[in-house]
């Protein structure tokens, strides 16, 4: 529900304090900032492309994640509390500290994510759809699609990100260049998703099942199975 | 701010807020019922547009709005038959496969919507039935008791629902199976069973819930929702997974909006102002959550998957 | 446990692999020339909402098929989220459209990064009346509260009680224009009150109907809106019996008996004068306005409403007084 009180209240940021004064003048009041200054624009990696500099600095972000979360004191204690806060707070380990380090972490990486969209963007300024997710396209929702379809471990979110990416931006691309409707693609990313996370446990039953069937006999494929 | 105080105006606000919260109030009720059970079920949304949309298809093609509300529920049905077997029977991640759903929803819906009907066509909508006696009630009876019949099956199934979670068998069975499936199943609860039917009867309720919202309006538009259906998980938390509590979540979010436009509509709240007044819903919820979060016990089980050890 | 999840992710490696593949081959064809001599004229419109949502992108729609001249025309709506919406114009431009339209506010700030790398391609971009300083932009915007005013003193005269109602998306763009052209010409035409709501969102159609509910409470008679989530709206005054204005293209159908008038947009007007513009070599930077006088916007009238003696003329002497100036829209 936070949501919804952040895009009004940038809203009203966007039709008050922020807005571009240029809108002022020409009296067009588009909701919008001024263009930021060049100094600004992320570089671009590949020349010809609008590759930036914002995925190398997420793929560090996901890395910096594993690091903290598996290899530091801190990150037990944070993984400790999400696997069972009774045990954690046996232990010792704050709960209400720890919960409340990983909802300032998670919402700092969500502070990079939302200046990495507006500064890397086409329109180097921050423009409002009016829709109820703001500029960001729903980004921060497919985000949380993408963590759980990488079963929550920061190293995964990385190629799960990047299928989300192309599974977004090529609903848009199909209906241009197919002319299939986007509400086509949209409903067949929700098949995708559908059949992806229903694929896990049919695919240990295949395994049992080809194992149990006797066909591939070898001791080290039903070695650590469930 | 006085115009707001007169009895016509503020009858008209509680009018406007019951209909507004009759879509949020199914929905939640259906999925608290799942929740219970140990089943999260995020695609509420998509399920709601789906059977929104064959609602209004229904009463465009046939003029009957009691056909309309049926299809609604099989929609509803089906969409649960879908997610029960990914859910129960497939043990996928739950959050996941529910978003899953819910775009595959809107997709679909928005999809049919322009390849069979195109430019949006207004059709009839759900008629006030005044109930006798209790809608003479002076004021009162007007606000409450001049309302449609879905409306009417919503707060209904609030005592409903309660009544079968805590004073029928298969409700015990509901909250056993979402609180410790281990146990459950340890004394000979199908775990898998009960699941499935308190997603039959969530989604049916989400599949209700997307009929009300399309014929109480009469129209249908691409992405009708607009996140409703997310409202309405949100609001079983608020409500503590009990009914009596999700039927004030929703009274309170309906009467903030309708409040707002109230005011809107009366100066009181300025054009200026328009946009931090948006907020007043989500923050007003937002702020009883924190005032009546006592010790909330959410069913232990929910969201995990079960297997057998 | 561990070897499951390695299974699993594992396919979403070669998924997104397949995937990132998939979409970076699937814009391989060379820009292809531009219409040849005597060859359809290639437009794309790219719009934020549905094509047939009888409003804001309908209207463009509809003024390219109303265009005298041989079109091919391809259409990407539905895109509100900017990058996509970016994502789309660049294609287009790729592909080698003569004209590509960015029918959305909103987009123009990715314009200023695209038209410079295009700049044989003209690009129009709506609603906008400032080309930013780009020579292959033009620019388009409507006067929407023209319209709004003579919708609004049409009402001052329908309306008994003297209150009438607004129900608004967004303070922004066309909306607001329409708004504040409507308020004043309502006002100027005798009405005691006009109250305007700003729901806050272009697509809650819910909430748009219960905003007119809102209006109706405070004895309004007469109501007015405008966007796509206005459809809420038209129904709770066709429901109330309460004759309803409408904006952005022609209302009618959503309610019958009830709709007194549209202000239609014809873009089609604008459009002639850019294209002519661009066949003798001037691509861009020029802002065009429709507008009563250049017959850009029209007020079309729903013959099934019966409007009392008088108020027709009335309207068109009003209309008339706009077009040569003699009436001001405040």
């Amino acid at each position: 529900m936070l949501n919804l009180v952040m895009v009004q209240f940038m809203n009203f940021l966007l039709r008050g304090p922020l807005i571009d004064p240029f809108e002022l003048e020409a009296g067009t009041r588009i909701p919008q900032t001024q263009r930021l200054s060049d100094n600004a624009t992320l570089p671009t990696l590949l020349d010809g492309t609008r590759l930036h500099i914002g995925v190398p600095v997420a793929i560090c972000a996901a890395v910096g994640a594993y690091l903290i979360l598996w290899r530091t004191p801190t990150g037990f204690r944070l993984r400790a509390v999400g696997y069972s806060p009774e045990a954690a707070r046996a232990a010792g380990i704050s709960v209400k500290r720890n919960i409340t380090l990983a909802m300032t972490l998670s919402g700092s990486l969500g502070g990079i994510a939302g200046a990495i969209l507006v500064f890397g963007s086409e329109g180097q300024r921050m423009v409002t759809d009016g829709s109820a997710a703001g500029f960001t396209g729903s980004a921060g929702f497919n985000g949380i699609v993408a963590a759980l379809f990488g079963g929550l471990h920061p190293l995964w979110t990385i190629p799960s990100a990047m299928l989300f990416g192309a599974l977004l931006t090529g609903a848009t691309q199909l209906q241009r260049v197919l002319q299939v409707p986007a509400a086509l693609a949209v409903a067949l990313n929700g098949i995708i998703v559908i059949f992806v996370i229903s694929s896990t446990p049919v695919r240990g039953w295949l395994q049992r099942s080809l194992a149990d069937s006797g066909l591939f006999n070898r001791s080290s494929d039903t070695a650590g199975m469930d | 701010m006085g115009e707001f105080f007169t009895l016509s105006v503020l009858v008209a606000t509680a009018a406007s807020a019951i209909r507004l919260a009759t879509p949020y109030l199914l929905a939640s009720l259906g999925e608290t019922v799942g929740q219970r059970s140990g089943v999260l079920n995020l695609g509420v949304d998509g399920v709601m547009l789906l059977s929104a949309f064959f609602s209004y298809w229904t009463v465009l093609e046939t003029g009957n709005l009691w056909l309309a509300v049926l299809v609604g529920l099989v929609v509803g049905l089906v969409m649960g038959l879908l997610y029960g077997v990914i859910t129960v029977f497939l043990n996928a991640t739950q959050g996941i496969s529910g978003i899953g759903i819910f775009i595959f929803g809107l997709g679909l819906s928005d999809l049919l919507f322009r390849q069979l009907v195109g430019t949006p066509k207004p059709v009839r909508r759900l008629p006030n039935v005044d109930i006798p006696l209790l809608s003479d009630i002076p004021h009162l009876g007007e606000a409450l008791f001049q309302r449609n019949l879905l409306t009417y099956l919503a707060f209904l199934l609030v005592p409903v629902t309660a009544l079968l979670l805590t004073r029928t068998t298969f409700g015990l069975n509901i909250r056993s199976v979402g609180d410790n499936p281990q146990a459950a199943d340890s004394l000979g609860v199908s775990v898998e069973r009960t699941r499935f039917v308190a997603i039959l009867i969530g989604n049916s309720m989400a599949g209700l819930a997307g009929a009300a919202l399309v014929l109480q309006l009469g129209i249908f538009q691409p992405n009708l929702t607009q996140g409703l259906g997310f409202i309405a998980v949100a609001l079983v938390y608020f409500g503590a997974w009990r009914p009596i509590g999700v039927m004030g979540g929703a009274l309170l979010y309906g009467f903030v909006n309708a409040t707002v436009l109230q005011w809107k509509a009366l100066g009181i709240i300025p054009v200026s102002g328009s946009d931090l007044a948006n907020m007043a819903p989500a923050v007003l919820t937002i702020l009883a959550l924190i005032v009546v979060a006592r010790r909330v016990h959410a069913p232990s089980a929910l969201t995990k998957p079960f297997t057998r050890h | 446990m561990k070897r499951q999840w390695r299974l699993g992710p594992a396919v979403l490696v070669i998924l997104g692999a397949l995937a990132l593949v998939g979409t970076a081959c699937g814009d391989d064809d060379a820009p292809a020339s531009g219409s040849g001599e005597g060859g359809a004229l290639r437009v794309a419109i790219v719009a934020p909402s549905a094509s047939d949502d009888l409003a804001f992108s309908q209207s463009m729609v509809d003024s390219v098929h109303a265009i005298e001249r041989d079109v091919e025309l391809s259409v990407t709506d539905g895109t509100f989220i900017i990058e996509d919406a970016a994502a789309a114009i660049r294609g287009y431009a790729e592909d080698g459209n003569d004209v590509v339209i960015a029918h959305g506010t909103q987009f123009g700030a990715s314009l200023i990064e695209i038209a410079p790398a295009f700049p044989d391609v003209t690009f129009m971009w709506g609603t906008a009346s400032d080309t930013q300083g780009l020579a292959n932009v033009f620019a388009y915007s409507p006067a929407a509260d023209e319209g709004g005013y003579v919708n609004g003193s049409i009402a001052a005269a329908l309306t008994k009680t003297g209150v009438i109602g607004v129900v608004g998306p967004i303070e922004a763009g066309d909306a607001v224009a329409y708004i504040n052209g409507f308020k004043a010409g309502a006002l100027a035409g005798g009405a005691s009150e006009v109250n305007v709501t700003y729901t806050g969102s272009f697509g809650d159609v819910a909430l748009a109907a219960e905003a007119a509910e809102a209006h109706l409470a405070n004895d309004v008679d007469v109501l007015t809106g405008t966007a796509q989530m206005v459809v809420g709206a038209v129904g709770v005054a066709a429901d109330a019996g309460v004759p309803w204005f409408g904006t952005q293209a022609n209302q009618t159908s959503l309610a019958p008996s009830l709709v007194v008038a549209s202000q239609v947009y014809h873009w089609e007007v604008v459009l002639e004068e850019m294209l002519t513009l661009r066949d003798s070599g001037v691509l861009g930077g020029q802002a065009f306005e429709v507008n009563l006088a250049n017959g850009g916007l029209v007020i079309e009238f729903n013959d099934a409403y019966e409007l009392p003696a008088g108020v027709r003329d009335a309207a068109d002497a009003m209309i008339e007084g706009i077009t040569n100036g003699t009436v001001s829209t405040g």
